[in-house]
């Protein structure tokens, strides 16, 4: 190939609230992160325009590398491969502009409706309603609240091939009686997708055909037994690029900076939607290493949740996105959706009520604001435990097996019977969890994130915690489309933390007075002996990269991994944080007494050493 | 980097505010490129497709949604009138026939072969979009709306609760700290919009729905009364539909806060204008933040500032956006390129605010806010 190998890469991703930009070079032979640099991303007034967040991040790089990235003018990166100053490609991915809201159908609600659902979330979308035959509204309702809702696009699916006829054609007449405007651009028909029963293809063309943009690919649910959502998934990301983000202030601008030159021609690289490209690369990590992944990325309006489950053979990969679950713009949602109460039981001081709701709302109407007091960090921290645990909710109702399919049993099934549509989500089988976003990433220590996740997703047995180091995994996402090994590169060396594994009996057994007896050995031989107990967390520091073998015995009826009352043997991984053996029980149960509970925080966040020792002092207000 | 980009809030003294009007769906403008207009002219109109309403045709026949289309009495787009025969059955030798009647006034859309439904229609709606501004119409968009230009005074809030309204200006109280309390309201207030200081509180806007007040603007509100006020916990940001009788407009923010100063000033110097007002905000990408805006004689010369906007620099006038400084306004003093550690441990990028009381602080540099001038 004529062209210069890249050495130099700028990626940013535009979120809602903060657009970061990285910066990889590859020296030694190797790509490594450099620098990152970060700004309030713009798409509110005085700028309405995304890339004057780009510009400052980038100039933020530059102010700290002493070198130029930007074109003379600030008129975009500058990919320049012939020049030392600038880069050799520029990409971008971004959730700004709200991201992709669509809204999707199906004739059951449980059946295509849910794989429409799927298709959807896995090309990053936010669905805003599933509309289907059988939803228990009556027509008009739907037509009403597709009309209401503005999506950007619908995907409109039903019926397995060769199946109903009837419903799908329905559902068409619904959307073309709510004849919905799309949100951003009067003079363009809404985009819509057929990928239902390929016998109705004609009969909604004849409904849809003149009215809309309609698109037609392969049914992404065949028979019952499959789904088929390649091919929606790559449809919705074309009409994302072409249709909505050209809408959005600034974007077409930024779709022509990002870029790169082959063969000395100019080649642009497409701006992914932020959840696509994290989506794609957890599916990485899981295929390489061969394990159960789940990962968060909590971002100021939504909240991703993606995981791999299932070993040999078939794996599955499932995201959901919780709209309106997030750090920032979303923020009062949280507060409204858990409850005041739970939010508190998080906090190891008592803050007045009205005083914390109008801290929340401040943070909401100003959404870039950072934490400059410990105190204000220690709540902006148990608002996120809940985040992370109603998006855990949500990501379990929908990462499902698929149902309406018939399943054969065996005489020994009939004493363990799962139900088809069961979630797959099973934190004792998970192997790695990775958190990601501003508040895990860029959390002032570490065993900060670590108590986080472990407080909201609760693992059970022993499991990988991990974080994104400086919330760079989109930018990785959209670079392993372009330069796969060095997205992986800079994945394994730059972006992944260990924070260390994390060991919790599952189970009751209420009489114990030790959970389970634990053996590890180090490498070196020297053996140490420790006991898991009710109520407490313990830390063995065992740096990053560093293993020892483990002989795990719990009590009856507790469960580690291999039933319950089996031994574990295995490998347990250090990380930065280090071995962390959670004896909370799961069930997790905080105790109702307040100043038991207040006691309770303070030795778990001691034993991890999250806050400073002043901390222990804090008391409510300022 | 010479400077940053920072959000801000406009407060404006004189400017030229352009306000697009459009229709929901395309209809009929009223005016010219050129006219003048008051705020309540009607600058265009449109019919919205009235709503929806399906009929399943062959399941109240019992008959296979194909025989159905010879026995229908009305043909598609057909106006019809509540209980209108839209079909019948043969019956048994001219007996006992099934016939089927429109619930609604409206039209006959279409009947489905396939399905059997058939879609009927109600009335069309009625838009009309007034010019919400007095100023002159720069633009016709064919069949979709106007572009009304203004010369006016400009405050951006930072959040509101309820749709566009218009009224007088009336200054309520003595001064930006001051709360604007339920005694200060009485019948001169009716059908005014009122400039307070730092607090309303629920009772407060009660007592002025009663009155008949269009609008109020103030420093702040609390949570607690806001979830009083609308009835529900307000989870993601988008108000402007609310219809409680009355616009309200925070412009500092939640808990009691005195308004800058400078807005207080310059909206009290318009006391007696017209205002038009929008409570409408949506806090999430493409951000909508509520304003008030007085249109004014073009007396004076325009005051523009020379730096680009969100521009931030040495000597910029901020406000503190978060705590511990919350709300206090100063200059910046200086901007550091490295990052420097807060009392919550974090490593971020600061800058260096001066007080108006000569005090120097550090804070992070995404926790001010420009005050434009």
């Amino acid at each position: 190939m004529a062209s210069k190998e890249i050495t130099r890469i700028m990626a940013t991703d535009c979120g809602s609230t903060t657009t970061k930009a990285i910066l990889i070079e590859k020296k030694d032979g190797e790509y490594r992160l450099i620098r990152r640099g970060e700004a309030p991303t713009t798409v509110e007034a005085p700028a309405e325009d995304v890339t004057k967040g780009v510009l400052n991040a980038v100039g933020e790089i530059e102010d700290l590398e002493l070198r130029k990235f930007l074109k003379s003018g600030e008129d975009g990166v500058q990919v320049s491969p012939d020049s030392a100053d600038g880069v050799d490609i520029y990409m971008s991915t971004s959730s700004a502009g709200g991201g992709l809201q669509m809204t999707v159908a199906g004739v059951v609600k449980s059946m295509t409706g849910a794989s429409a659902q799927r298709a959807a979330l896995g090309a990053g979308a936010i669905v805003m309603d599933v509309v289907a035959s059988n939803d228990g509204r009556l027509p008009h309702e739907k037509v009403a609240d597709i009309r209401r809702l503005r999506p950007d696009m619908i995907l409109l699916s039903g019926g397995i091939d060769g199946g109903t006829i009837d419903h799908v054609v329905e559902l068409a007449e619904i959307v073309r009686a709510a004849d919905p405007k799309p949100r951003f651009g009067v003079g363009y028909k809404l985009p819509v997708i057929y990928a239902g029963n390929k016998d109705a293809t004609e009969a909604v063309k004849n409904e849809l055909g003149e009215q809309v943009e309609l698109k037609i690919v392969d049914n992404l649910r065949p028979v019952l037994e499959r789904e088929n959502l390649g091919p929606a998934r790559d449809i919705i990301h074309d009409i994302f690029m072409e249709h909505v983000m050209a809408q959005a202030p600034g974007y077409t601008k930024l779709m022509n900076w990002a870029g790169h030159y082959v063969d000395g021609k100019w080649k642009q690289v497409p701006i992914m939607p932020t959840p696509g490209a994290v989506g794609k690369l957890i599916e990485t990590v899981a295929k390489n290493e061969k394990i159960e992944v789940m990962g968060v990325d909590i971002g100021g309006a939504t909240t991703d949740v993606f995981s791999v489950f299932g070993r040999e053979g078939e794996t599955v990969f499932n995201r959901t996105v919780s709209a309106n679950l997030g750090m920032s713009y979303s923020v009062s949602n949280v507060f409204a959706s858990a409850g005041y109460d739970n939010v508190m039981r998080w906090v190891p001081f008592h803050m007045d009520e009205a005083d914390l709701r109008n801290r929340i709302r401040n943070k909401m109407i100003r959404p870039t604001t950072i934490p400059q007091m410990l105190k204000e960090l220690i709540v902006e921290q148990a608002i996120a435990r809940e985040a992370l645990r109603l998006a855990l909710v949500q990501h379990k109702e929908l990462a499902t097996g698929l149902k309406g399919v018939a399943q054969e049993r065996t005489i020994g099934d009939a004493f363990e019977q799962t139900q088809s549509g069961a979630t797959l989500v099973n934190m004792m089988t998970l192997d790695l969890l990775i958190g990601s976003g501003g508040v895990l990433s860029h959390a002032p220590r570490r065993s900060q994130a670590a108590l986080m996740v472990i407080d909201a997703f609760l693992p059970e047995g022993v499991t990988m915690l991990a974080v994104d180091s400086i919330f760079m995994m989109p930018q990785l996402g959209v670079l392993s489309e372009v330069l796969p090994e060095a997205a992986t590169e800079v994945f394994d060396k730059d972006c992944l933390i260990r924070l260390g594994t994390c060991v919790a009996p599952a189970g009751v057994n209420r009489k114990a007075a030790v959970l389970a007896e634990v053996r590890i050995t180090k490498q070196d031989g020297s053996s140490t002996d420790l006991r898991i107990e009710p109520g407490k967390m313990h830390v063995e520091p065992l740096a990053a990269g560093e293993k020892v073998n483990a002989f795990i015995t719990p009590v009856k009826n507790l469960d580690v991994g291999n039933g319950p009352g089996n031994e574990w043997t295995g490998e347990l991984e250090g990380g930065v944080v280090g071995l962390i053996f959670d004896g909370r029980g799961r069930p997790f149960v905080l105790p109702e007494d307040d100043s038991e509970r207040i006691e309770k925080l303070q030795a778990w966040s001691e034993a991890l050493d999250i806050y400073p020792e002043r901390f222990m002092d804090l008391e409510g207000g300022e | 980097m010479a400077f940053a980009y920072t959000p801000g809030l406009r407060v404006a003294s004189h400017t030229v505010v352009r306000k697009e009007r459009r229709l929901p769906l395309a209809g009929e403008t009223l005016v010219t490129a050129g006219d003048s207009v008051t705020a309540d002219t009607i600058v265009a109109t449109t019919d919205l497709p009235g709503n929806v309403k399906m009929l399943n045709i062959a399941n109240i026949m019992g008959l296979p949604p194909g025989d159905i289309h010879e026995l229908l009495h009305v043909e598609e787009g057909e106006a019809i009138e509540e209980n209108h025969v839209l079909g019948q059955t043969r019956g048994f030798f001219g007996l006992f026939k099934n016939t089927v009647r429109s619930p609604i006034e409206g039209t006959f859309e279409s009947y489905n072969k396939i399905t059997g439904q058939a879609v009927l229609r109600e009335p069309p709606i009625p838009v009309a979009i007034d010019a919400y501004l007095r100023g002159t119409i720069t633009e016709v968009i064919e069949n979709e709306g106007v572009i009304v230009e203004s010369y006016a005074t400009f405050v951006q809030g930072i959040f509101g609760v309820g749709g566009e309204t218009r009224g007088e200006l009336k200054v309520i109280t003595s001064g930006p700290e001051d709360e604007l309390t339920e005694d200060l309201i009485d019948e001169s207030c009716r059908g005014k919009v009122l400039l307070g200081g730092s607090f309303v509180s629920n009772t407060t806007l009660n007592r002025a729905i009663k009155i008949g007040v269009k609008a109020i603007i103030v420093g702040g509100f609390d949570d607690k009364d806001l979830k009083e006020f609308l009835g529900y916990e307000l989870g993601v940001a988008i108000t402007g539909h609310e219809k409680k009788g009355i616009t309200l407009v925070l412009t500092e923010g939640f808990g009691r806060m005195t308004m800058a100063n400078e807005t207080f000033k310059l909206l009290k110097s318009r006391e007696g204008l017209l205002a038009s007002v929008n409570g409408a905000t949506q806090i999430r990408a493409g951000v909508m933040r509520p304003e008030v805006v007085i249109p004014v004689d073009k007396t004076e010369i325009e005051k523009s500032s020379d730096k680009s906007a969100g521009a931030m620099d040495i000597g910029s006038h901020v406000r503190c956006i978060r705590a511990p400084y919350f709300g206090k306004l100063g200059t910046v003093e200086a901007l550091p390129a490295e990052l420097q550690v807060l009392d919550s441990e974090a490593n971020v990028r600061v800058l260096d605010v001066k007080f108006d009381n000569g005090e120097v602080v550090t804070v992070p540099r995404a926790n001010v806010e420009l005050i434009e001038e």
